[in-house]
């Protein structure tokens, strides 16, 4: 059976709870991942990691639920000088952000487009949109 | 000469499963320190803990790095989880069995029990677990250049590999 949209949330704040030593009341729909919950490069990688290891069972073996690299947090575009140009992403760098994350909202983000803000993006609403896109094809 | 926290290896399963073992000795100047004797207090000789994460660390940092035949730069990234339940003091060996969970492009995650054994019991028993992250480096540059040799494995670790049977991983 599907999950749904709560089991999802459950088993993200699990691997929050666990990932980054946060606190279940902190574990808000807002909450950004780098400011509010302090997670660090390095955590994404750990996050990724559980996540695959709680959606696995919900996946079929032929299509799991796997991660690439900077599919959740694209690495390469900030230092890409064609897509970034003083400290805001030039037209290039904000369509391929789009293309790499189809899970975030960039409605507020675009009008500012400053590199600086972009951590801001990363919400546990984003979090729970982009395994609830991911589930929507490997558990189908 | 990197400061090495492991003495052998003893069980290997390519790109599963690594086994290594530790002989603490009293000869080992950083017992002597840790901890000292007091005013007030005797001397208490173990092995520090963060020196037994530091030798999971490179238990399983070997097993993730043949897993590419050394290629990668493997740098321990995020220590997860420490449970270290008893002391280990001179005398005593200690025992890192590392399983490889997870491993992909970007870097590995590795779980990891402790045993120890007291050669006057005689047998190895557990205690504690250590879980660990791995990067491969080279792959998380984030605008960083890293030299084109594997720093991290040297010339120890490949002393390691060949006593314990194991040229054919260094690759």
């Amino acid at each position: 059976m599907a999950l749904s949209r709560d089991d999802i949330q459950n088993k993200i704040s699990e691997v929050l709870e666990e990932a980054l030593g946060v606190d279940q009341d902190e574990i808000t729909q807002e909450a950004t991942l780098i400011g509010d919950l302090g997670a660090e490069s390095i955590d994404f990688l750990d996050i990724s990691f559980q996540l695959e290891k709680a959606f696995e069972p919900d996946c079929s073996p032929d299509r799991p639920f796997k991660i690439e690299q900077g599919e959740l947090f694209p690495e390469n575009v900030l230092s890409d000088a064609e897509l970034v140009e003083n400290g805001r992403l030039t037209d290039q760098g904000m369509v391929l952000l789009k293309e790499k994350m189809p899970h975030v909202d960039f409605s507020e983000f675009e009008a500012d487009r400053s590199v600086s803000k972009i951590s801001e993006l990363f919400t546990v609403k984003t979090l729970v949109d982009f395994c609830e896109r991911k589930l929507s094809v490997c558990a189908a | 000469m990197r400061w090495m926290w492991i003495d052998a290896i003893t069980d290997y399963e390519p790109n599963k499963r690594l086994v290594a073992v530790k002989n603490v000795s009293l000869s080992e100047e950083h017992v002597h320190d840790h901890f000292a004797a007091t005013a007030d207090e005797p001397a208490l000789p173990m092995m520090p803990n963060s020196l037994i994460v530091e030798g999971m660390a490179q238990t399983a940092g070997v097993l993730v790095g043949s897993v590419n035949a050394f290629r990668e730069k493997v740098v321990l990234a995020k220590i997860v989880r420490v449970n270290i339940e008893q002391d280990v003091v001179p005398g005593q060996s200690i025992r890192y069995d590392a399983t490889i969970e997870r491993m992909d492009d970007a870097g590995a995650s590795t779980t990891g029990t402790i045993e120890r054994l007291d050669h006057r019991e005689g047998s190895w028993r557990p205690i504690g677990r250590i879980d660990l992250i791995f990067s491969h480096i080279d792959n998380n540059m984030s605008g960083l250049e890293f030299p084109e040799h594997n720093f991290v494995f040297g010339e120890n670790f490949r002393t390691l590999l060949r006593t314990a049977g194991l040229d054919s991983v260094c690759g």
